[in-house]
């Protein structure tokens, strides 16, 4: 019997809380499954209590030891009954109780009787069950039946078993490995699903046979391909065989390269993604070969859906770190995204066009990102900052605006975690471009006169402890520092004082306070 | 490394957060707590976005969600930060899809709890320890709801009503619910001895014929 479709009463009127498990407690629901050994079984009663048992589990409700035991032997019984509804509860109540390996033997011989039966539903899912439970020992006394099952006419009784002989080549890779050629007639299989399956299978019994591979990849790409799920594997498999051979970009096209480009022409967009990432993710890819990938990830930039957006901003972020000359023509679609609704999005075209910007965008991006910041979380501010000092250090002319852009975003609010990483990057900035320094001492000495972080300001004391003196002017630092003397806290005063004494060791011409 | 795509979790929350149903295929979370602890940082995460026309998209510790919400119900699919994030949505829209079937459009979460069985047979229609079963939400309510799955009509024709039954199953509820009660309520207003039966809508497992 099916189960019901919906339940639906007449006056539904909300009541806010309401819940048909209110009230539910283990060993209430326990006690009730006493019903299951009544010789006079009623399937929609016992199928509503394993309902509520499925439930709890799936509230955190544990079972001890002795709890699941019973329950799992009051399961048992249910097999009497032929109610279809009911057998399809009693699968998922096993699957959750994980049987031990003596308490399995139990259900052994019923499970295997259904991996029989006439219903396929009940093949297709005693497959599933068995698999979950058993160990190697019952595997070998099924296995005619699996290798029967992979090549059996209905696909989703095939796909049971192909899914489960990737589960099981984890514990038991021998016994699976015979059944490769069952496996290898199931690729062929017009069920689109079931290609899928077997492919997964095939590819995992095979991966460690270079030359395996290779065959299967060679004889599929020229094939039929009946699922977007299998082109995506097969994809994958095909950037793994370009991987490991000798490929010699120089002396015409990779192998395979022109099955990656046909696949940025097929109809789902799952494979023209795919084929686009493995493209951008060859070893040592060229211009040449990217330019139709970014092309189609382009054209994603602009699509409604946000997963499609997502998508292609995280790949042609990933190029850009490797080859930001082939982004730029991204750009102007990337700058429509920074004010993404979705903040993933928006935090990832920016961090994107920092990697790929030339000298002459950076200011014009850095105005577009002063209005962003404020709309995003810490978390996607600190990222931003931090690409924001990779784009200083790699236009070091640049330093003046963008030194000014961290010391305003420094004086807004924000947690430790953003804050110290806006220090830590100014920092990095007078370490490493000379002319910077001034400025970034000056702007970190602003900042400690505000900052409510003691952490920041003894680090920042000390830093300016380190750097003061050698600079041109170091009296200019002494008024900042001697007023965290006065004003702050013990830890603070502390550090201010080592930082002066600093000062004084160092600087002569300070030697003398008057 | 498997290259196959893995799923690590289905979730669907209620609008507060707390669980309807939830399934985990990974060791990610090997705690109750861990997996507690990561429904609540996704879903304060998600909480604000409108997620209800398009699915929509996040990064989360290394993991990416898609995720979709529909009245009080949140919808969520979990995988790898190397996961193809279109695979992960057509796994999102065929449980959505399947929920909506199952629940005959009337999805939020106390029709979710009322038929909480056919929530988890359909959840575990879809992944299978991780591997994906299958992506179309019309064949995933039909393993759930079918009596059987044996060969001959296709799975969605079965149980599930094409579009053309759906709607002359909805017009003859109506009238039945409006022109029949009130020739019930009539009847028993001149014949007080006839009691009008109030009839429900189709139990499980019978066919359109039951109706009368």
């Amino acid at each position: 019997m099916a189960q019901p479709l919906v339940k639906k009463d007449d006056d539904r009127d909300d009541e806010a809380d309401y819940s048909p498990f209110l009230g539910i407690e283990k060993g209430a629901v326990l006690q009730e499954a006493r019903v299951f050994n009544d010789p006079q079984l009623d399937p929609r009663r016992c199928s509503q209590v394993i309902t509520k048992l499925l439930y709890l589990l799936n509230q955190g409700e544990t079972f001890t030891k002795v709890e699941a035991t019973e329950v799992f032997f009051a399961v048992t019984k249910l097999f009497q009954s032929k109610d279809t509804g009911l057998r399809r509860m009693v699968y998922l109540m096993i699957k959750e109780l994980s049987p031990s390996a003596d308490e399995v033997i139990i259900v052994t011989s019923s499970l295997m009787k259904d991996m029989n039966s006439k219903t396929d539903m009940y093949r297709a899912n005693a497959i599933r069950v068995l698999c979950r439970i058993t160990d190697g020992t019952l595997l070998t006394q099924i296995e005619r039946y699996l290798k029967q099952a992979i090549v059996d006419k209905n696909p989703v009784v095939a796909s049971a078993a192909l899914v489960s002989g990737v589960h099981i080549l984890q514990t038991n890779p021998e016994i699976v490995k015979r059944w490769s050629n069952e496996v290898q007639e199931a690729v062929q299989s017009r069920a689109a699903l079931v290609q899928f399956h077997a492919l997964a299978l095939l590819h995992q019994i095979r991966q460690n046979d270079r030359l395996a591979v290779s065959k299967l990849v060679t004889s599929l790409t020229r094939g039929t391909v009946r699922s977007p799920l299998a082109q995506c594997l097969l994809i994958r498999y095909t950037s793994q065989v370009i991987r490991e051979s000798s490929q010699n970009p120089q002396t015409g096209d990779r192998p395979f390269y022109d099955y990656l480009e046909a696949c940025l022409r097929h109809k789902a967009e799952m494979v023209i993604f795919e084929a686009a990432r493995a493209i951008t993710e060859l070893s040592g890819v060229t211009s040449r070969e990217l330019t139709p990938a970014i092309t189609v990830l382009q054209l994603f930039l602009s699509s409604s859906k946000p997963v499609l957006r997502f998508a292609a901003v995280r790949t042609l972020n990933k190029v850009a770190m490797t080859h930001p000359l082939a982004v730029t023509n991204c750009n102007i679609d990337m700058e429509s995204l920074i004010s993404d609704q979705n903040r993933s999005i928006a935090t990832l075209a920016i961090t994107t066009l920092l990697k790929t910007g030339n000298e002459s965008s950076v200011d014009r991006l850095m105005k577009q990102i002063t209005n962003f910041m404020s709309d995003i979380a810490d978390e996607f501010k600190i990222v931003v900052v931090e690409a924001i000092r990779s784009l200083c250090l790699k236009f070091p002319l640049k330093y003046r605006s963008l030194m000014n852009f961290l010391s305003n975003i420094l004086r807004e609010e924000g947690g430790f975690e953003y804050k110290k990483a806006i220090v830590d990057s100014i920092v990095i900035l007078i370490r490493d471009i000379p002319d910077a320094k001034e400025s970034g001492l000056f702007h970190l000495c602003e900042f400690i006169e505000d900052c409510e972080f003691t952490y920041l300001s003894t680090q920042i004391l000390h830093f300016l402890g380190n750097e003061g003196p050698k600079t041109s002017d170091p009296s200019k630092y002494i008024r900042y520092i001697y007023n965290r003397v006065i004003l702050e806290n013990p830890t603070v005063r502390a550090s201010a004082v080592s930082t002066l004494a600093k000062f004084g060791a160092l600087v002569d011409a300070l030697k003398r306070v008057d | 490394m498997e290259s196959f795509p893995t799923i690590k979790n289905i979730l669907l929350l209620d609008s507060e957060g707390k669980r309807v149903a939830v399934k985990y295929y990974s060791d990610d979370w090997p705690t109750l707590d861990a997996k507690l602890s990561f429904e609540k940082s996704i879903f304060s995460k998600t909480m604000k976005t409108n997620a209800r026309t398009e699915a929509e998209i996040t990064m989360f510790d290394d993991y990416i969600v898609v995720y979709k919400f529909v009245q009080d119900l949140h919808f969520f699919v979990t995988g790898g930060s190397e996961e193809n994030e279109l695979i992960l949505a057509s796994v999102l829209q065929g449980f959505y899809d399947a929920i909506g079937l199952l629940l005959r459009n009337s999805v939020d979460k106390r029709t979710a709890l009322e038929n909480l069985d056919l929530i988890l047979l359909c959840i575990d229609e879809i992944v299978d320890g991780g591997i994906i079963l299958e992506t179309d939400g019309s064949a995933i309510a039909g393993k759930v709801a079918s009596n059987g799955i044996d060969g001959g009509a296709s799975l969605s024709e079965q149980v599930i009503p094409s579009l053309g039954n759906l709607i002359f199953a909805s017009w003859f509820y109506l009238y039945r619910l409006f022109v029949l009660r009130v020739i019930h309520v009539h009847k028993t207003t001149q014949f007080p001895h006839c009691r009008p039966s109030v009839k429900r809508w189709p139990q499980r497992g019978s066919t359109l014929q039951d109706l009368s």
